[in-house]
């Protein structure tokens, strides 16, 4: 009597809307207006891509010691080959670049061992922020146990631009937390203050506040005082970067809702705690998009150093190209230089996305 | 209960709003005896190298040539002349690029959610490509790289009517002639109508439910009756034409190439962070509210128009605003190009010619602090006015 119902097997979609065909359809020519974007699409790719694959690649020269040997008629990636190193360092001494090179070595072996899960991470830290700086001072510019020493003219290429971005990181960050505390506090004079340099800072190119480094500083020392241009451009462009620096915190901090702050004090923990513990870790968690931005930015912005007479990555490319051997290199040149910072800035936008995710705790709104 | 406040262990050292107040008079004394150190350091600095102060020196002869002005200048002219040319042209760049960014911006912040995904990608290199390539190296490439390896004059790439090379752009010039004040009043004369039939029409709409397509209309009657009033007046504009003569290219307009490439650079560079502006805020409008529109019958057009773009305006304007300024700012890199604004004028060829570092310097901080002012201003009202107007 029961009759046994068997669902026959679904149907397998119709043809016309799964596999590449459907999607070239969806994707591709949906409309009038879609088929002719796509042609367009097709058109730009066939001036641009062509052309560039074949100059960068097909007719272009590898090797050679000059600008005689690039015959090819396409690009010269020789010039690129030749002056490398001083791509890399500047007119940092060949036989001293090793120096460079342990502290770079020694930085990643540094920022590895936070990986492993027995060392303490605090004096990690410690050792990142305090100890390695000095010794990386000292490998940099010689002076003690027998190094040879480097002035800091000679500085120069990736390694200055480097050394820039990462000191202003470093040096910008805890500042830029007391000025947005400072501007979130409830004491007037403090409060102004930081307004004060926080807006006046914003307000005025990058460039000011480098000429003003290199230019306005001396005048402003007593006689006979005076220190090291990289100095004064370093304090420059942590100043500059810190104002930056504490308008995203201030973000941070105004999104953290009210009631943390008042169970931070009714645990009777006093203002430092309550920030350092509390508040500061979901601020700067909120932020962290911002604050890479803000040292991407600072990344790039390093190249300005060149308008003030140093000479960073950018600097030492510019510099090349002039070389009357080397003549129409132009672009070979910037096509290094911002491949270079392509990737660095790529790369860090990249690493903050998997950082974000990483610290997500899973408070979402669904 | 005063017993209990006033009890012995609670010092006034002990008081945080005590302890406030020492920290910050130890800090205002801090801050006032720092710049006092520096302000007699620096005293006593220019009075050995005597270098004098003041601004008496705008009233001075420049001496040096600026290349690019668009007011009267010759090197007779005095600092205070040279930093007015140099004022305007930062002002120029800066406005000249903010319009073309946004144009840029927009376009490929829309090409980024197309739903072709050939062009939907094309935008995404784009912008990816650009906003992670310093801006400085940008500028050198179109400078050095692209205009630099444009022909001599003689062989100038021709276009039209313009003419392209080493020097730069050079197009027609428009010239004005007697009676182009009949064709102006005729413009204002469209415009002040214009903006009456859009008063009319909304008014029309709130009380009647009717709608007149007023923008189309006015853009219409704008055209329409600036034409009229060229024909009647005789067209009363000549232009200048480029002439090619044997080795140089004479008449017309010119963009010089700094020029060219300061703003290429920055609208390009501008362009791509305004585009992420754009996507976020139109990614930020619920779809459901798309869906509604639909249901109500609105046509696509129409829906972006009035529904999503006036609620993703709400989230883009602050930050436009603030990639505004720093376009502004940003202007200052075609002193590395030796384009002649205010950087490159003032805390450049005047500084190192009259020594008062503190003077220029201050004077560029002042400019650009008001140029960034008056944008800020300008978009804050712009944001007031189409922010969200709860009941």
């Amino acid at each position: 009597m029961a009759i046994e119902f068997k669902p026959s097997p679904s149907l397998p979609p119709p043809v016309n809307s799964v596999g590449a065909v459907a999607w070239v359809r969806q994707n591709l020519l949906s409309s009038p207006l879609n088929i002719f974007l796509t042609l367009f699409s097709f058109y730009v790719l066939y001036l641009l891509v062509p052309p560039v694959i074949e100059w960068g690649i097909l007719t272009a020269t590898f090797e050679g010691a000059s600008k005689a040997d690039c015959t090819g008629g396409g690009a010269c990636w020789a010039f690129i080959g030749v002056y490398f190193e001083q791509f890399m360092y500047g007119l940092y001494p060949s036989e001293e670049t090793w120096r460079i090179n342990l502290a770079l070595i020694l930085l990643v072996v540094l920022i590895g061992t936070f990986a492993v899960k027995t060392v303490n991470k605090l004096f990690l830290s410690i050792g990142i922020l305090i100890i390695y700086p000095v010794i990386a001072y000292f490998l940099f510019a010689g002076g003690v146990f027998g190094l040879e020493v480097v002035e800091t003219s000679l500085w120069g290429g990736l390694f200055l631009t480097t050394l820039i971005g990462v000191v202003g990181i470093v040096a910008s960050f805890p500042l830029g937390i007391l000025l947005a505390l400072g501007r979130q506090s409830n004491m007037p004079i403090a409060k102004s203050i930081c307004i004060v340099f926080i807006e006046t800072v914003r307000a005025v190119p990058l460039i000011t506040i480098l000429f003003m480094a290199s230019v306005m500083i001396p005048l402003f020392l007593p006689e006979g005082m005076n220190f090291n241009k990289l100095l004064r451009v370093l304090i420059g462009i942590t100043l500059f970067s810190s104002a930056y620096m504490a308008e995203v915190i201030r973000g941070g901090l105004q999104a953290i809702p009210k009631g943390q702050y008042e169970a931070a004090d009714s645990m009777g923990l006093n203002y430092w705690q309550s920030m350092i513990l509390v508040i500061l870790p979901q601020a700067l968690k909120l932020v962290i998009p911002g604050i890479v931005n803000t040292f991407i930015g600072l990344f790039k912005d390093t190249t300005l150093v060149y308008i003030v007479g140093m000479f960073d990555l950018l600097g030492r490319v510019q510099a090349a190209t002039h070389d009357s051997s080397w003549l129409g290199t132009t672009i070979e040149g910037y096509a290094f230089a911002g491949f270079v910072f392509w990737a660095a800035c790529f790369g860090m936008s990249r690493y903050s996305m998997r950082i974000e995710r990483k610290l997500e705790t899973g408070h979402k709104r669904n | 209960m005063s017993d209990k406040t006033t009890s012995s262990n609670k010092s006034l050292l002990n008081d945080a709003g005590t302890r406030a107040l020492i920290f910050q008079i130890v800090l205002l004394a801090a801050v006032v005896f720092v710049g006092y150190y520096l302000f007699s350091n620096l005293q006593a600095n220019r009075a050995d190298q005597g270098i004098s102060t003041g601004f008496a020196f705008l009233n001075q002869p420049a001496g040096f040539p600026v290349l690019i002005h668009l007011i009267e200048y010759t090197e007779a002219d005095t600092y205070g002349r040279a930093f007015f040319v140099a004022l305007i042209n930062t002002v120029v760049i800066s406005l000249m690029g903010i319009v073309l960014a946004t144009i840029i911006g927009v376009v490929m912040g829309l090409a980024r959610l197309s739903n072709n995904w050939l062009v939907a990608r094309l935008a995404t290199v784009y912008v990816e490509t650009l906003r992670n390539i310093p801006l400085l190296l940008q500028m050198f490439f179109w400078y050095f790289a692209v205009l630099a390896a444009l022909p001599i004059p003689k062989n100038s790439i021709v276009f039209a009517d313009f003419f392209l090379n080493k020097r730069g752009i050079y197009s027609p010039n428009p010239m004005i002639q007697d009676g182009f004040g009949f064709v102006v009043a005729g413009f204002v004369l469209s415009i002040v109508a214009s903006i009456a039939l859009v008063v009319w029409a909304k008014k029309r709409q709130t009380k009647t439910g009717l709608w007149f397509p007023a923008y189309w209309a006015s853009l219409g009657m704008i055209v329409v009756i600036t034409f009229l009033a060229l024909a009647a007046s005789g067209f009363p504009i000549e232009f200048d034409l480029p002439q090619k003569s044997r080795f140089n290219v004479t008449g017309g307009m010119v963009l010089p190439p700094e020029f060219v490439a300061v703003l290429v650079a920055l609208s390009t560079y501008t362009g791509a962070f305004i585009a992420e502006i754009v996507r976020a805020g139109i990614l930020s409008v619920n779809w459901g509210q798309t869906e509604a529109a639909r249901s109500l019958g609105l046509r696509d057009s129409l829906t972006q128009r009035l529904i999503v773009l006036p609620q993703a305006l709400r989230v883009i304007i602050p930050p436009l605003t603030s990639q505004f300024l720093n376009l502004a700012k940003n202007s200052s890199l075609g002193a590395a190009i030796a384009y002649p604004e205010l950087v490159a004028v003032v805390m450049g060829t005047t500084l190192n010619q009259t020594g008062q570092a503190v003077e220029s310097i201050g004077l560029c901080m002042l400019v650009y602090g008001t140029l960034s002012l008056t944008i800020s201003l300008f978009m804050n009202w712009y944001n007031k006015k189409m922010s969200l107007t709860e009941r």
